[in-house]
């Protein structure tokens, strides 16, 4: 064993092994930050310096375009998945006073046979984003429109917080022996449709998206077509109408008795 | 002389009882995904099963086999008792616990994430904890390495420590080192998230962490495999170590730049930029030099056996190798699975080579064919060969070894060669269902389907290793002697300090560190308005 110190300029290991170490490095970064971005011309650099910072990757201003605005309004809800997730005892207290007017056409259990959703346990944040998009006008309804534009945020969150509190019922058509339609649980690939369970329940739950079992069949499918034709916009990314667009009118009908008959 | 037999044992029975689980699930993986299968089931199962598999196979299994391969190397080489033998019973049951711990949310479907987390995705933060407690009875094992190895230098001044301890010590601070990534992550971005403290996560910044992790944790899993190579290969068939220097070399090699090339995995992530994409591409490449060198020692190590038994000519000693013995056949196939393996990753490191194969079926078929191939056969032989040292009986079902090698080898090739063919078609990999109808996707049904016969193939093979293990605990009894290394042709009096200490290679590793990450990762830091809503996974109804 050598009685050399470990870290000493005398030691030729460490001499040697911090050198070319070191060398590479310092290599490696020239041609890196400097070198390359300097050699590709769109990149567009004005020196050195501004290439060193274009490849470490330090953001830079984007260019300014005025974007391509819609000629409807859009939803201005952000979605995430915790929305709404908290349980608040006033707040459920609230939105059950408030819910009085809402029983005429959603029952007075959030449960009804008019064709219009059943919205006992709903989740909130799905209450809560419809209202919202009702009051801005991202989504039309002659009938919901004037219900939502008087109310405020707080009572739009407290109707959503009742109807999630309130248990589900099941439906009168409940069949649960009826078999999946194949495009709920594995979409259509070829025409890029996800699975509706991807995001519907039963396979995942995403933010935003409604529990449907249970629902009326002749409201799922008008709300299907709606997206298909462009009546209805308020999906922010557009996913429904992609989806709906592409759907044959025998998968929406499938479809919309499939989820009918869903507890 | 192994003094805790129990304790080692105890470490490999558990790695491949994990192992069996996992490789059930990879082998259902393979089928359902494939033409194989009329697709009728829950895609849940599907991640749920890739993340189980990922987590055993990743974490769990190859830890294990450090951490007892690690013991009976300490014991071994050092001839004297393991200190801390309570302190490695207790990393034994953190491992285990943690494991438990992590799989039951997996199983539930509540963190179906997959092994490499992916945020924003965020599973139960039980999965997170189990990670982690696996994570921290591995370093109780990187501490007592380290122990072990400081005690007896110190007892036995100037004297050149073991290779097989002084290479078993890189791989333990080598893992110690890269599995801060994963820590920093689990614990300051997905961890807050998961408990319901906090709804956004910098996806970027943990991918980042990740990377740090990600890369060097299969020289992790590499490294027993290399110690196999350098300290058993040689001793088992009869030749000896062609250079001890050489091999010291190896394994410093990998402290120093095995860790600051992560970001290789990133080179699709706008978060990072692409000077220190290139930086750490550079480095990736000098991570094949160990490879190089081990490849040359053991191919000179092998010459030395084969001409001591008789061998003749440039190319006839091939033939006069013991190639009855399955260590020797074992360590030759393993060669040419690292050489196919490696070739690909020369692929993946390229930028622009990347860019054809980033996220496809290649990357799955490339680390299957390194880890599950290359390493994972090695600790087959790591098992036959210590077997009868930790059982006190014979393991002489030799005829079972081969064909078990053979079907290993077999089954990996005709699983990975495939894979990487359609990840070459563009093939994404990480989905559960692959519409073969399609006639985009078509030509890579035959593929895909001989890829999942691979898969069975690798499934009877691992129940035929098992049953190799279970005959043992039952073989006639003998006493299989002392557990002995590989002689190097010249065996080293005095070597250079920096040969025999650590001190030089972890300053160089941390140093890189620093310039590598350093600059990517406080940037990340300092941005505002990086954080992005958290994902939870788990069907919520």
């Amino acid at each position: 064993m050598s009685d050399q110190p470990l870290f000493s300029p005398r030691n030729p290991w460490f001499g040697i092994s911090v050198g070319v170490t070191a060398a590479i490095a310092v290599l490696s970064a020239i041609a890196g930050l400097i070198w390359l971005p300097l050699a590709q011309p769109n990149l567009k650099l004005a020196g050195v310096w501004d290439a060193i910072c274009s490849a470490a990757g330090v953001p830079r201003a984007a260019v300014q375009e005025a974007g391509v605005k819609p000629d409807f309004k859009t939803s201005n809800v952000v979605m995430t998945s915790e929305m709404l997730t908290k349980v608040d005892q006033v707040s459920i207290g609230r939105g059950a006073t408030l819910a009085q007017r809402c029983a005429i056409c959603h029952g007075p259990q959030g449960v009804s046979d008019a064709h219009s959703p059943n919205l006992a346990g709903q989740f909130a944040a799905v209450t809560y984003k419809e209202l919202n998009d009702f009051k801005t006008g991202a989504r039309v309804s002659v009938v919901m429109g004037p219900f939502a534009a008087a109310m405020s945020d707080q009572d739009m969150k407290d109707v959503a917080a009742y109807y999630a509190y309130l248990p589900r019922v099941p439906s009168d058509n409940l069949d649960t022996g009826r078999a999946a339609p194949a495009v709920v649980v594995t979409g259509a690939p070829m025409r890029n449709i996800p699975p509706c369970g991807s995001c519907h329940g039963d396979i995942d739950n995403k933010a935003g998206s409604p529990w449907l079992g249970g629902q009326s069949a002749v409201y799922i499918k008008a709300q299907l077509e709606a997206f298909a034709s462009g009546a209805r916009r308020n999906d922010i990314s557009q996913q429904m109408r992609n989806i709906a667009r592409r759907m044959t009118p025998e998968e929406i009908d499938q479809v919309a008795h499939y989820y009918e008959a869903q507890p | 002389m192994l003094t805790n037999r129990r304790l080692i044992a105890a470490h490999f029975w558990l790695a491949f009882i994990v192992f069996g689980v996992a490789l059930v699930l990879g082998a259902w993986q393979m089928f359902v995904r494939s033409p194989l299968n009329a697709w009728h089931f829950n895609p849940e199962f599907y991640y749920r099963s890739v993340t189980a598999h990922g987590s055993a196979m990743g974490y769990v299994f190859p830890t294990l086999i450090a951490m007892g391969f690690g013991y009976a190397i300490t014991e071994a080489s050092l001839e004297k008792a393991l200190i801390g033998r309570r302190w490695a019973w207790a990393g034994f049951f953190l491992v285990a616990v943690g494991a438990v711990v992590a799989m039951i949310p997996v199983s539930l479907g509540l963190a179906s994430v997959l092994y490499t987390f992916y945020p924003p995705m965020v599973g139960n933060p039980f999965y997170y904890i189990g990670v982690v407690m696996v994570v921290v009875g591995s370093w109780i094992w990187v501490t007592l390495m380290v122990t072990n190895f400081t005690i007896w230098k110190r007892e036995n001044p100037g004297k050149p420590v073991p290779l097989a301890m002084y290479a078993n010590v890189a791989g333990s601070l080598l893992w110690g080192w890269t599995a801060v990534g994963a820590a920093l992550e689990i614990l300051f971005q997905i961890l807050p998230v998961a408990l319901g403290l906090k709804s956004k996560i910098d996806a970027g910044l943990a991918r980042v962490f990740f990377s740090w992790t990600l890369h060097a944790i299969v020289y992790f899993w590499l490294i027993p495999t290399y110690i196999a190579y350098y300290t058993i290969f040689p001793r088992a068939i009869g030749g000896r170590l062609f250079s001890d220097a050489m091999a010291r070399i190896s394994f410093i090699l990998f402290v120093v730049v095995a860790m600051p090339i992560g970001v290789h995995h990133l080179f699709a992530d706008p978060q990072v930029g692409a000077g220190f994409k290139f930086m750490h591409s550079v480095f990736t490449g000098l991570v094949a030099l160990p490879t190089l060198l081990t490849v040359f020692t053991i191919c000179a190590s092998a010459e030395i056996a084969s001409r001591l038994r008789g061998g003749r000519g440039a190319f006839g000693w091939i033939g006069a190798l013991p190639w009855s013995n399955p260590i020797m056949l074992a360590t030759a196939l393993s060669l040419v699975m690292l050489g196919f393996g490696g070739a690909g990753g020369l692929i993946n490191m390229s930028y622009q080579l990347d860019a054809a194969v980033h996220n496809t079926q290649w990357i799955t078929g490339h680390f299957h064919l390194i880890f599950g191939g290359a390493i994972v056969i090695m600790y087959f032989a790591i098992a036959y060969d210590l077997w009868p040292h930790l059982t006190g009986r014979a393991l002489d079902s030799f005829g079972l070894m081969r064909t078990q090698l053979w079907l290993w080898f077999i089954g990996m090739i005709v699983t990975t060669f495939p894979w990487h063919y359609v990840g070459i078609l563009g093939m994404p990999r990480r989905m559960a269902f692959y519409d073969y109808a399609n006639p985009a996707i078509s030509p890579q049904a035959f593929s895909v389907a001989m890829s999942a016969i691979g898969g069975f193939i690798l499934l009877l093979s691992g129940l035929l290793f098992l049953l190799v293990l279970i005959r043992g605990q039952f073989g006639v009894r003998g006493e299989a002697g002392a557990y002995r290394f590989a002689v190097p042709l010249h065996m080293p009096a005095r070597i250079p300090v920096a040969l025999n200490s650590f001190g030089l290679w972890l300053a160089l590793m941390v140093g890189l560190t620093v310039v590598n990450y350093g600059f990517p990762i406080a940037q990340l830091m300092a941005l505002k308005e990086t954080s992005v809503p958290a994902v939870y996974v788990g069907a919520g109804r």
